[in-house]
């Protein structure tokens, strides 16, 4: 089972939500796929990490085998190769791995070269395997990162994985919720946050994962993205208070469902409704 | 000798284009004879790398020098390799910085950015 936990920007609550219901489910598995700012660590504070590097193809030149045809500038529609003086340069930062350069190339001057773009920790606290995405500063994309991280683990695996996603609803997003069983996306209560919930709204509709919203830092009074799921219809799988404690809390880097019972009740009653979900969403024609 | 620069218009009484890799065209002008081209920058509307690819243009231009505002590493980085000098411009019009670049008053420009590349987000 795989519970992807997203939102149109960052700050929501993704990390408060998705380190929860990891820590209250028996046993499970964390994903920090929002490799360019990974942050569950901070809370789960893993034993026996491991590290693993992740790696790209990119080309490298073989310049006595190249006749300065410009086939494979030609073709790069990220411009990641340039001739000049009778050499070709290969800006390997700009390069999305393609491979299309090496098949255009028709002197096969062009071969692949692995190059380090960051790396998977993997460890455990508690009952729960914690599986982090680093992505080097300065690297264009992150989605070889959580194509390995979504790798580490089958899909008929019995525990249940919680995938952190990186914010927005751009390309490393999609690849984080591909294989999602179900989605979780919070909200916060401004028209700002209904914004950025329809972003992710629309994604998730796009993709045809069934989701749920949580609507996170609840004041009294009128709540925009409660609003926007009242109207779309959305099911609204649980609420969170805007509180001091809890701040204060996450804020220490504690795992708030450990540290009051209150809020451990709150994530258990989540995490049963996000389950029961899952089980109507994997029944067809329910 | 030929320099280019980036211009936001074709014509000489052109502003210089604020960056280098998207600038809608780029002036070629040829300091002895005199003669300008404007070429469009087929960089500019490029998903990513379009200073490489500008760049890319400036050198099979054959220019000696690139007048701009402002240069991104990966642009700096090819420009370097075919020995083109980089001069900053001062003047807001391609003529001016024209006239100062022939009076030797331009100075070379010291400061390369890290670039404007996507950061991931698409």
């Amino acid at each position: 089972m795989r519970i992807a936990v997203l939102s149109g920007k960052g700050g929501t609550g993704k990390t408060l939500v998705t380190v929860n219901l990891a820590a209250v489910s028996q046993e499970s598995v964390y994903m920090d796929c929002d490799v360019e700012e990974p942050n569950g660590h901070l809370f789960f504070k893993p034993e026996g990490v491991l590290v693993e590097e992740v790696s790209v193809k990119v080309p490298e030149v073989k310049d006595e085998l190249c006749n300065g045809c410009r086939k494979c500038v030609d073709f790069c529609n990220f411009n990641a190769l340039a001739y000049v003086q009778n050499k070709l340069i290969v800006f390997d930062e700009v390069c999305h791995s393609c491979g299309g350069c090496i098949l255009v190339c028709p002197e096969k001057a062009l071969t692949e070269k692995e190059r380090a773009i960051g790396q998977i920790q993997k460890g455990v606290s508690d009952q729960v395997s914690i599986y982090t995405g680093i992505l080097n500063t300065g690297e264009a994309s992150g989605v070889p990162i959580v194509k390995r991280l979504l790798a580490e683990e089958s899909p008929e695996i019995t525990k249940p994985i919680f995938i952190d996603c990186p914010p927005g609803s751009a390309c490393i997003t999609m690849e984080s919720i591909k294989d999602a069983d179900y989605c979780i996306l919070v909200a916060e209560p401004t028209l700002f946050g209904v914004h950025n919930l329809n972003m992710v709204y629309e994604l998730v509709r796009l993709l045809d994962r069934p989701f749920g919203v949580v609507l996170n830092k609840c004041l009294d009074g009128e709540n925009p993205a409660e609003k926007f799921c009242l109207e779309k219809n959305i099911k609204i799988l649980g609420r969170i208070p805007f509180e001091n404690e809890l701040g204060i809390l996450n804020s220490d880097a504690e795992i708030v469902a450990n540290k009051n019972s209150r809020y451990r009740e709150m994530f258990d009653s989540l995490l049963s409704t996000v389950i029961k979900e899952v089980s109507y969403a994997a029944t067809p024609d329910s | 000798m030929i320099i280019a620069i980036p211009v936001d218009q074709k014509t000489l009484e052109s502003n210089v284009y604020m960056s280098f890799g998207r600038a809608p065209y780029f002036l070629i002008y040829d300091v002895e004879t005199k003669e300008s081209t404007f070429i469009d920058n087929s960089a500019a509307a490029s998903t990513g790398g379009a200073g490489i690819k500008a760049a890319q243009t400036i050198v099979d231009n054959k220019a000696a020098a690139l007048l701009t505002p402002r240069l991104g590493a990966n642009a700096a980085g090819v420009l370097k390799s075919a020995e083109i000098k980089i001069y900053k411009t001062t003047a807001a019009s391609a003529k001016d910085n024209i006239d100062a670049f022939v009076a030797g008053k331009l100075s070379l420009l010291d400061e390369i950015h890290a670039g404007f590349r996507e950061r991931g987000s698409n």
